[in-house]
């Protein structure tokens, strides 16, 4: 199934201002292709009927001569199922919150509408954004377009596959420890992970609450830059939100010139384990930059080999506590009983195996007598891994590294063996449990295998704090200089 | 690091998780195997390390506001009736 080709984010809202077309028809045409990939279930819900009408009301403001405060103009996008849609299912692809109606919009959603955006429907996820590869979905897994045979990677594999599959340019997704960036490499598409409190996470359902952040898919650099420009910023609903002012992200991305910039190399994410195409395809992105005049300097981030262990004490422990909301009493799923702790037990069997497998691990780190040496021992290790950036940024302006150890792998290869799953965001969870914005773009494929065809290669760009533009215009200049994928 | 069926079925019954033998079995050797992992972090050495970060945010003003309709929010229940979230009987 070939990625079809649409108009850019951009291209489309300069389109539908300038009256060459309007929302009504991209929005038909989003909605089309959303039917012709459904075999690749990057969708569990579509908001056919509401999206139709709320195009219809875009075009009204266009004609009222609106268009300047719509950026996103009749630009159809599709959103991750675990950010609120007011009027709409938010599952988290997950039986626990399958009857649920979300009875508001995000910040991030209410954003996109004010920006002229339309949400056409929600995507396909690991179950509670739990998971590398969206087969954790109680609703059946997402397929890779470049091999539906493999997975999408995940947790925001289908925001992902409605991108790589010619459906929308722009999708939300969201991060904890690597769920947009690691899918984006997978599926060759644009994919951000922002500064933790860049974007309001009201009405993101709660997985690892210092970790999370909503990101944006991009078909280019450019459409994820515009689409995070639009729904960042600070938000009272969220008061780990910043109040860093938000620059215009998007805007003459092509002038930047990386002649002068540093570029940090760190040793510690090109060891053993690296498919050797991905790293070609890292040393050929750097030394494009390299040729541009851009500085490369080998910087050391002892501790992200570490980032796994503490990935898997952190955010496991935060999740066990937020998942114990999901009690049968207030909303979603209740398995019927005539007794409180017996319908509590039969509420909560409906979770899949990974999830009762991350509860347990947090409950258990969090336990009497291992609080300490797992959940202490992690924030503690959390905190040297983000002082090696620190470090790290007193020297460079942004770090190159793959984003993935791997290509996509088979569906049902690591499903049953989660530390091989987990082992797959080596290279994404750091910049989660640091804080920092990171970006993975396409750079080519991997040459075809008798074992498996080419496919999509994704390099990452970190940068320091709310360094977001810099990064957009290094991944923009590197967008021009990759091969033809 | 080994985990024993006992200690699965202890924490299960904080996480409020019902689990079969089957289950118990698998968990305690998926649990062992991930610990092991993590336990790599005790190779660190101690004290050195900084402390994690503080936010430095300004909290915002703790005033009421109305929710616009609060209709949809009842109908997200279970079990809603007269101002109440309904669940079984607690005390015989």
């Amino acid at each position: 199934m070939s990625p079809g080709h649409l108009p850019t984010a951009a291209a489309l809202a300069r389109a539908v201002h300038a009256r060459e077309t309007s929302a009504e028809s991209a929005v038909e045409a989003a909605l089309a292709r959303a039917e012709e990939i459904e075999p690749l279930h990057a969708f569990l819900s579509l908001r056919g009927e509401a999206a139709r009408a709320e195009a219809a009301e875009v075009d009204r403001r266009v004609a009222d001569g609106d268009a300047d405060e719509l950026p996103l103009a009749g630009v159809p996008v599709a959103v991750k199922d675990n950010i609120a849609v007011a009027g709409g299912p938010t599952t988290c692809g997950s039986r626990l919150l399958e009857p649920y109606v979300s009875p508001f919009d995000a910040t991030a959603i209410a954003r996109l509408r004010e920006a002229g955006a339309i949400v056409i429907g929600k995507t396909n996820l690991d179950e509670f954004a739990m998971g590398s590869s969206t087969e954790n979905s109680a609703f059946g897994p997402s397929r890779n377009p470049h091999d539906p045979t493999r997975v999408p990677g995940g947790s925001s594999g289908g925001s992902v596959v409605a991108v790589a599959g010619g459906c929308v340019p722009v999708a939300l997704g969201s991060e904890t420890g690597g769920s947009v960036r690691q899918p984006a490499a997978f599926c060759g598409t644009v994919g951000v992970k922002p500064t933790y409190g860049r974007v309001s996470r009201y009405g993101l359902v709660a997985f690892g609450s210092s970790l999370d952040q909503i990101g944006t898919v991009g078909s280019t650099v450019e459409d994820a830059a515009l689409a995070l420009t639009v729904i960042a910023g600070s938000d009272p609903h969220d008061a780990t939100s910043s109040p860093e002012p938000v620059a215009a992200l998007s805007a003459g991305l092509d002038d930047a010139d990386p002649a002068g910039i540093r570029i940090g190399w760190p040793a510690e994410y090109f060891g053993a384990g690296l498919d050797p195409a991905i790293l070609a395809a890292c040393e050929a992105a750097r030394d494009r930059l390299a040729a541009a005049g851009a500085e490369i300097v080998e910087v050391s981030l002892p501790h992200s080999p570490y980032g796994i262990a503490v990935y898997y004490t952190v955010a496991i422990a935060e999740a066990s506590s937020n998942l114990a909301r999901y009690d049968g009493v207030r909303y979603g799923f209740r398995a019927q009983s005539n007794e409180l702790s017996s319908m509590y037990l039969k509420t909560r069997a409906a979770f899949g195996a990974e999830l009762k497998r991350r509860i347990m691990l947090g409950t258990y780190v969090l336990s009497a007598g291992y609080y300490e040496a797992f959940y202490g021992k992690g924030t503690a290790v959390r905190a040297r891994i983000r002082a090696d950036f620190e470090d790290a940024f007193q020297r460079v302006d942004a770090i190159l590294t793959p984003t993935t150890p791997t290509p996509a792998f088979p569906i049902g290869e690591k499903a049953e063996d989660p530390l091989a799953m987990y082992l797959n965001d080596i290279y994404t969870v750091s910049a989660n449990l640091a804080g920092i914005p990171a970006i993975s773009l396409p750079w080519g494929k991997t040459p075809a295998r008798p074992d498996r065809p080419a496919l999509p290669i994704g390099v990452q760009l970190m940068g320091p704090d709310f360094a977001e533009r810099r990064l957009f215009e290094i991944a923009r200049f590197l967008e021009r200089e990759a091969p033809e994928a | 690091m080994t985990v024993s069926p006992e200690d699965v079925r202890h924490i299960a019954r904080l996480a409020r998780l019902e689990l079969t033998d089957e289950e118990v079995e698998r968990f305690r050797r998926e649990l062992s195997t991930i610990l092991a992992y993590v336990e790599k972090l005790e190779q660190l050495e101690p004290g050195s390390a900084p402390e994690p970060g503080k936010p430095d945010q300004p909290l915002r003003q703790d005033t009421l506001a109305e929710w616009p309709d609060v209709t949809p929010l009842h109908e997200a229940a279970p079990d809603f009736e007269a101002g109440f979230f309904r669940v079984p009987r607690v005390i015989e």
